[in-house]
Order: structure tokens, then sequence, then C-alpha cells
């Protein structure tokens, strides 16, 4: 029996996450234009994995194989990790990640929309506790054509010292911590000058920075088309930029500029795409504040005292596990309540 | 206009589909073969019926009678005679059926003879009484009766009285069409109400895709000459049709579940409503008949004037269904309910017969998790989160549902309407509401049966604790006289305890007794008169006595 209403916004899952994909679009076209095609095939790679794991456990869970694959969550957390995961990462290192993002993180907790974490993040936290020399070699753009990227990707050999190791995040960081601990000798290095050197571009790092300003555009046109609000990005890039500028204000040749944190790593795909995934996220509005506040001021922690090179992942799971209590206790007054 | 207009949050704007049937007048019905009329067409008590099978009922004469003040009465449509009074399937999505009186109409449409009322000279609570066996209710669709609603606040007076000409439901255009044929009347009504109900200023609020309507409303406002009534042109955003959005929207006062507007100084009604109450209070005629948009799957939609009772496909009939029909919905495509057969008359309540067609109203597809983008949050106008009631109403945590306020939900539709993952949640908080009331009941069932067992555990116990007190009070006052007697020899023992003596004395008093029983029960012949035989007795008598022992005879050998 149908009961009302009757009639339908035509809204479904389906276009929601291709909107999302779309979003995308921008970012990866500057991710291609700086760092080459091979982000292409790690983005293939993720979709064929991903699609493969959601279909071998929709089969073993006895779900409908046709609705659930064709909802495009899967290719969403897929593209996340490809994006997310360093461009030439090996094969295996990308199928794995995506395989345990879409069979453990999502499937083994009910499937769509009953994740408490975000399947990629998750995944990037897993690979880069058990594979961390894999997961932090970024090449610089223009550093490798496609084809060496391809080789690094399939290939069997790896001269890892052969490819530069390091973001800009974690170059900035490195030598800084080493300025720091060699005072005497190095007296003078400010963070500025570091970001002089080859691997940094206007704000950021060289090229991440286009891929950044990709991403802003395509979430910006997400808030425009109603698919997320403003309340995460502008929360996680405002907390962001304040806990930045208040270690910058007070000792600027330690650290780094608020902008250089909003312009570098994953900050921009993390405000706009990844917090934003409202099944691991806060639903309230005063939540999604409290969350991607709580996610940038764990994210600068992180990158600027932590060990690894970013920290969007790990603050987000860790605001994942706030969720139910920042959602339960942040629900807005229902109508007659309020207090004006 | 300069006034300031308020929002409620959330609302949806679904297509209106409102011009097809606005571009012809109201329509009469020709009379159906049978009028089937519900007794209980109102909120509130069942009206009791004052017809039987055979009568003959004239137009308007009164059928149902008010079971109290929360009721209102129902009245025969037209003229002819009473077939049948029975259960009959109502206009209702259950197919329950309701005492229904049936009348075959003998096609003269005759009048009965009116009850007036002089309006000017009547008192409010008369003028009260007599719209409630007018029986006019709410036309909008609560069917709330009219006159309960007519009484002001506390206070005696009223800031704003708000009339309800939003009508946000798609496809539905009899509040429309009623504005714009009959607003002279209408504004009468509204005078009247205002004047009950001591108003200080009148705001009808009419969605701004009516122009029409608000045209027609603001012209005969200008023709009367009224002064504080303001027809006021609002966002088309559905549900702002709804009361308290729209009185929201208007004052900007949110009245919360629960309570009543006229403690913030407000009251609503309807415009059909208001025309009804103009049509009693004026001519004295009862609601016998409303406006009925008939749309969607029809080749020609149209809105009718319908006497109550009219089976609704004799209706649809004039505005030609279409041949994939397959369900009429009584309302809108939002809030309406799907009729249980075509055959179900029209009510007060029926402001639209919209046809439907799976074409026109295709099944949703396949529902799928829910992803807790908070679309339904933010389409609620309750300001509700929809998804975490849902979710607790799938897992049946019925307590939580009502933390997030289940029962602030209007169920207008919105949340469904905009999910991406096409859950049907206003289902899901219906039946949470029916659940909860379900065990709200046998909550009250079991602690009234738990109230009786105890009430008769307690007096029992009381009987028996009063039975021993008679006792030990009646073993007591033998105690005292038979202490009297033997006091009274001087014979008595002082120094013997009191315990053995008052014992002693107890069986003493026993055993005269049981002597005294004997001697009742001993046969004597009594019924005969013959001096001479009752003397012969009386020797027998006394023989007997002197042969028996004189002491009493000592218990049974058992005992012993």
């Amino acid at each position: 029996m149908i009961n009302s209403p009757y009639i339908r916004k035509p809204a479904s899952v389906q276009s929601v996450m291709l909107q999302v994909l779309l979003a995308l679009v921008p970012g990866i076209a500057a991710y291609v234009w700086f760092f080459g095609a091979g982000i292409l095939v790690q983005l293939a790679i993720a979709s064929l994995a991903a699609v493969a794991g959601e279909a071998a456990m929709l089969a073993i869970r006895g779900k409908p194989k046709a609705l659930f694959l064709t909802d495009l969550s899967a290719i969403v957390t897929a593209w996340l990790i490809a994006l997310t995961f360093p461009p030439i990462a090996p094969w295996w290192l990308t199928v794995t990640g995506t395989l345990l993002a879409v069979v453990i993180v999502k499937q083994l907790y009910g499937g769509l929309g009953q994740n408490p974490f975000n399947p990629a993040m998750a995944a990037f936290c897993l690979m880069i506790v058990a594979y961390p020399a894999l997961m932090s070699q970024w090449p610089a753009a223009g550093q490798l054509d496609f084809k060496a990227q391809l080789d690094l990707i399939f290939g069997g050999v790896r001269q890892v010292d052969a490819i530069t190791g390091a973001t800009p995040l974690d170059a900035l960081r490195t030598a800084l911590r080493s300025a720091v601990s060699a005072d005497s000798e190095l007296h003078g290095l400010r963070a500025s000058q570091l970001m002089d050197g080859p691997a940094f571009g206007a704000l950021g790092g060289k090229g991440g920075e286009w891929v950044a300003l990709g991403y802003l555009l395509g979430g910006l046109w997400l808030i425009q088309r109603r698919i997320i609000t403003w309340h995460i990005p502008a929360a996680f890039c405002g907390a962001l930029f304040v806990t930045a500028g208040l270690l910058w204000g007070l000792r600027p040749e330690s650290f780094a500029s608020p902008l250089f944190h909003l312009a570098s790593g994953g900050a921009m795909l993390g405000a706009f795409f990844i917090l934003t995934d409202p099944v691991s996220g806060a639903t309230t509005a005063r939540g999604k504040l409290l969350f991607a506040a709580g996610a940038a001021v764990l994210t600068y922690v992180i990158r600027a005292f932590g060990a690894y090179p970013d920290g969007i992942a790990f603050a987000t799971l860790l605001m994942n596990i706030l969720v139910p209590i920042i959602d339960m206790k942040t629900q807005a007054p229902v109508f007659g309540h309020k207090k004006d | 206009m300069l006034r300031k207009l308020f929002k409620f949050h959330g609302g949806v704007k679904p297509q209106t589909n409102k011009e097809q049937s606005t571009t012809t007048p109201i329509a009469p019905v020709p009379l159906p073969d049978r009028l089937v009329i519900p007794l209980h067409q109102s909120v509130g008590g069942h009206p009791r019926p004052l017809v039987q099978p055979g009568d003959r009922v004239f137009k308007g004469q009164r059928i149902g009678g008010a079971d109290g003040n929360l009721s209102s009465a129902v009245h025969a449509s037209t003229s002819g005679i009473v077939r049948d009074v029975l259960p009959a399937v109502m206009p209702h999505t259950s197919g329950l059926t309701t005492l229904s009186v049936v009348i075959e109409p003998d096609g003269e449409d005759r009048w009965g003879e009116l009850d007036r009322i002089n309006v000017r000279a009547a008192t409010p609570d008369e003028l009260r009484d007599y719209l409630r066996d007018a029986g006019v209710v709410g036309l909008g669709g609560a069917v709330f009766p009219s006159h309960l609603k007519l009484k002001p606040g506390k206070e005696g007076s009223l800031d704003t009285l708000v009339i309800n000409g939003a009508e946000c439901e798609p496809f539905i255009t009899c509040d429309d069409m009623l504005m714009r044929e009959r607003a002279a009347d209408m504004l009468k009504g509204i005078s009247a109400m205002r004047h009950m109900l001591q108003a200080r200023e009148v705001l009808i609020g009419i969605e701004d895709n009516k122009p029409e309507a608000l045209a027609a409303i603001q012209a005969a406002l200008s023709a009367s000459g009224e002064k504080g009534i303001e027809a006021i042109a609002i966002p088309t955003r559905y549900p702002a049709g709804g009361a308290k959005q729209l009185i929201r929207v208007l004052t900007g006062i949110e009245v919360p579940h629960g309570r009543r507007s006229t403690d913030f100084g407000v009251q609503c009604f309807n415009v059909g409503t208001a025309y009804s109450i103009h049509d009693a209070l004026e001519h004295g005629r009862p609601l016998l008949s409303r406006v009925v948009t008939v749309a969607g799957n029809v080749k020609a939609p149209r809105n009718y004037e319908v006497l109550i009772g009219t089976p609704m496909d004799h209706v649809v009939r004039l505005a030609g269904a279409r041949h994939d029909t397959d369900r009429y919905i009584m309302g809108g495509p939002m809030m309406g309910v799907r009729m249980p057969a075509f055959d179900v008359p029209v009510v007060k309540a029926t402001n639209c017969i919209l046809v439907g067609s799976p074409a026109l109203f295709p099944p949703p597809p396949p529902e799928m998790p829910c992803i807790r983008c908070g679309e339904c949050a933010k389409a609620c106008p309750a300001d509700l989160a929809p998804f975490e009631m849902y979710w607790f109403s799938r897992a049946r945590n019925f307590g939580k549902t009502q933390e997030y306020h289940l029962f602030d939900c209007i169920e207008c539709g919105c949340c469904s309407f905009v999910c991406p993952s096409h859950i049907p949640l206003v289902d899901y908080f219906r039946f949470s509401k029916s659940e909860i009331w379900a065990r709200e009941r046998e909550k009250e069932a079991a602690d009234t049966a738990r109230e009786r067992f105890e009430f008769k555990n307690l007096r029992q116990e009381r009987e028996k604790q009063e039975k021993a007190e008679k006792l030990a009070a009646k073993a007591a006052a033998t105690r005292e006289k038979v202490a009297g007697e033997t006091a009274a020899p001087g014979a008595a023992p002082a120094a013997k305890p009191g315990g053995d003596d008052a014992k002693r004395a107890l069986i003493e008093a026993a055993m005269e007794k049981a002597r005294q029983q004997k001697a009742q029960v001993a046969p004597k012949n009594t019924d005969v008169t013959n001096p001479g035989v009752q003397a012969e007795m009386a020797a027998i008598d006394a023989r007997r006595a002197a042969l028996e022992p004189p002491t009493e005879t000592p218990p049974p050998a058992g005992q012993a």
C-alpha cells in the first residue's frame, strides 16, 4: 500500500553521488595537468577494485546488486582513495586500500549509510600505518612522465631513492624541525625562506595549490547545488586558518603561514569532499561546525607536531568517533520551542 | 503591501497543477440516486441518528444530533426518504464502516423549515450552539467543530484572526474558486467570526500563485469598507497552508505542539468555513454541501458544489475519469488519503477528489538506506530531524522518537518528498505514533486492571478485618455481660485470674445460647388450637423435661 505523499522530487542517492564525482573533476584536471596522467590510472584501478569488492560483498550479504552498484557511492570512495594516495603508489596498494574501505569499513558495518567511519580515510590510515614508506612517496610536479608513472604503478622494482619522497608539508616540517634542533648552525632559516625552494608554489606545494583550487571550485559548486552545506567547509577552513595563524603569529620562523596550510595537502579535499560525507559526519548545523572545527585543530596538530605527512585522515576518523554525541547534543529546537 | 512577513523553516515546492481546474467556474452536480451520509463527519463525538428507515426528510433536516459539545450535527442534504441507517464504508484508507443514513432523493430538493437565528440579538453562546446544530466544521480538512474555536482566549479578546486561503496542496483549487466567486459572502462570514472572537485584526493569507482570488477578496474588502481586515499574498511554498505555518508567516508566532493558538492571541479558520458560517447565520442553511475539486487523471478538471453524501464516482463521472484510473485520493498528493472504493461518499472533509493512475502517481523507486544527507531536516516545516526519528522508528525505540519530538510532526510529507533514498518517512512516523498510542492504551488497560485487582484485595482484607473486629467486639460485650451477671450474686471470686474467669464466662454464655437454641428447635406443635389437646401436650412436655438430665449434654467423644 502506497501512502501519501504520492509525488516525489526527482532525487536519488545516485544523482547525489554523481554530482560529488562531477565536482571532483576540476581538481582531477589540475592534478593531471601538473602531475601527469598517472592519477587517471589510479582512479581506474580504485574504481574497479571498489566495484568488485562491493559486488562480492553484496552477493555474500544477499543484497540487490543492481540497486547498490549503481548508486555510485563505491566510486566516490574509490576516487577519494586514489586522490589521497600517492599517484605513484603500486597498484596493489591502491587495490588493498580500496578493498579495505569497501569490504571492511563499509560493507561489514552494513553497507551504504551504515559506516561510522569515512571509508576512504580509514583505508588511508590503515595503509599509512602498514606501508609508511610507499604512502609517503610523492613526486614533485612535472618530475615524472606518464611512462615512468606507469612503471612505478605496475612495475616490480622501485628505486625509492630515485623518487623524491616528501610532500611540501613534510618537507617544511622536517626542515623546520632540524632547524629548531640545530638552531645554532642554521639560525636565520625561516619558514618563508624554505618556501622559496623548488617544491613550493605561491601558497602551498607547487602544482598542489592549483589542485586545491580545483577542489575549492568543485566544492563551491556542491554548496550551490545544495548537496553540501557551507558549515563544514567554512568551519574547517576557518578553524585551520585561526589555529595556524595563532602559532604563525607567535613564531613565524617555526610555523608555516595559515594560507600555506589551507593550500597544502588534503585541506581542500577534506573540507569539501571528505568531512562532508554525510554518513560518517555530523548532521546538525551546530554539530557540523563543531565537527569540522575539531577536525581542523586535530589536522593542524598532526601536521605540525605529529609524524605523518598530513593529518586530515586521522583527524577525520577521530572526529567520526565523536559524531553520535555531537549530533545528540546539538539538536536544534523544534517549531514553537525556540527562544527568540 | 508593506506588512512584514515571516518565514517558516523548510517546506518544498512541488509542481502546483492548479491551473487545470480553475479555467471554469464552480459547477453544480445533478442529484445522485442515493446519498450516503455518515453521521460521524467531524472531530469529536458520534452524532446520534434522529431518523429511522422509512422516514421522509426535508432538505436541511437534522438527521444526526451532536453528541455533547465536542461534536457537530449532520443534516439531510436533499429531500427524500430514509432507506436505511446502517454502517457503511467511510471515505478513509482503512475501509472501516461508520453509521450512515442512506437517503433516496425525491428529486424535489425541498427545504424544510429553517431554524433561523437573529445574529445581532443572540448571545455568543447561542450563536455557538446554533453553529453546532448547523453542522459547521472546519472545511480545510481537519473538520474540527467550528463553534468550539469561536471562543476568544482567556482574555476575552483576540489579537489576530487568521483566515486561511493559502491552499498550498498541489491540484486543490476549491478555496481558490470559492474566493474568486463568493468573496463578498465569505467576508460577511469573516466579520461575524471577528465579532464573536472580538479580534483586533483579521489577516487573510493567500499564496501568491492565486492572484485572481486575492484580487477578488481585496475588491470585496474595499466594497465593504470594513477596517482592520487585510488580504495578504504570501510566498507559495508547501505547507504554507498548515495552520501553524500560516500563523507563523503572518504573525511571526510559533504555536508549539499541544498548545492552543488562542493562548497566543491568534485563531485560524479556513476560507470555506467562513463562507459556511455566513450561510448558516445569514440564511439559516446548515452545512449541506461544499466545493470539491476534481482533478488528476480526468479529462476536465473542475470544481463542483457537491452535496454531502454524494458518491465520489458520481462526481468524477462529470469530469470524465480516464481509463487507467486506479484510485481516488481524498485531498492532495502530499497529504491525501487513498479511498477504499470509488463510491464512498463525499463528506465535509472532502476538499478534493484526486483521481490517480499509475502513470500520474507512479510507485516510488525502491527504498535505499538513509545516507543521513539531512535533506529531510532541511525540508521539515516543524524543524524536526526526520532521519533521526526514522532511525529510532526502525529500531522501535519509541521513547527516543518522542525525545526527537515525534508528536510535533504534522505529517505534511515534505521529508518523504525530498528523500533521495526514497524512504517513506511519514509512514514510519505514522507507524511509530500508532504504536505509541497502542502501547499507552495497553498500559492504561493494564493499570486499570491492576488497580481493580489491588482494590479487590484491599476490600477483601478490609472486610476480613471488619469481621474480626465485630467478632471481638461481640465477644467483649458478652464477656462484660457475663461478668456483670456473675458479679451480681456477690459470690464472684475476685481473686481468680481474670483470664480464666472470662473463659469460663464465655463457655457458660455459649452453653446458655446453645440451650436456648435447642429449646427453640425442639419439636413443638403449635398448629393445634384445641385447648384440651394443648393441655395434654403441655403435660407431655413437662414430663419430657423432667426426664432430661439437668446439665448440658457433654460434647461428642471426638472432640473430647
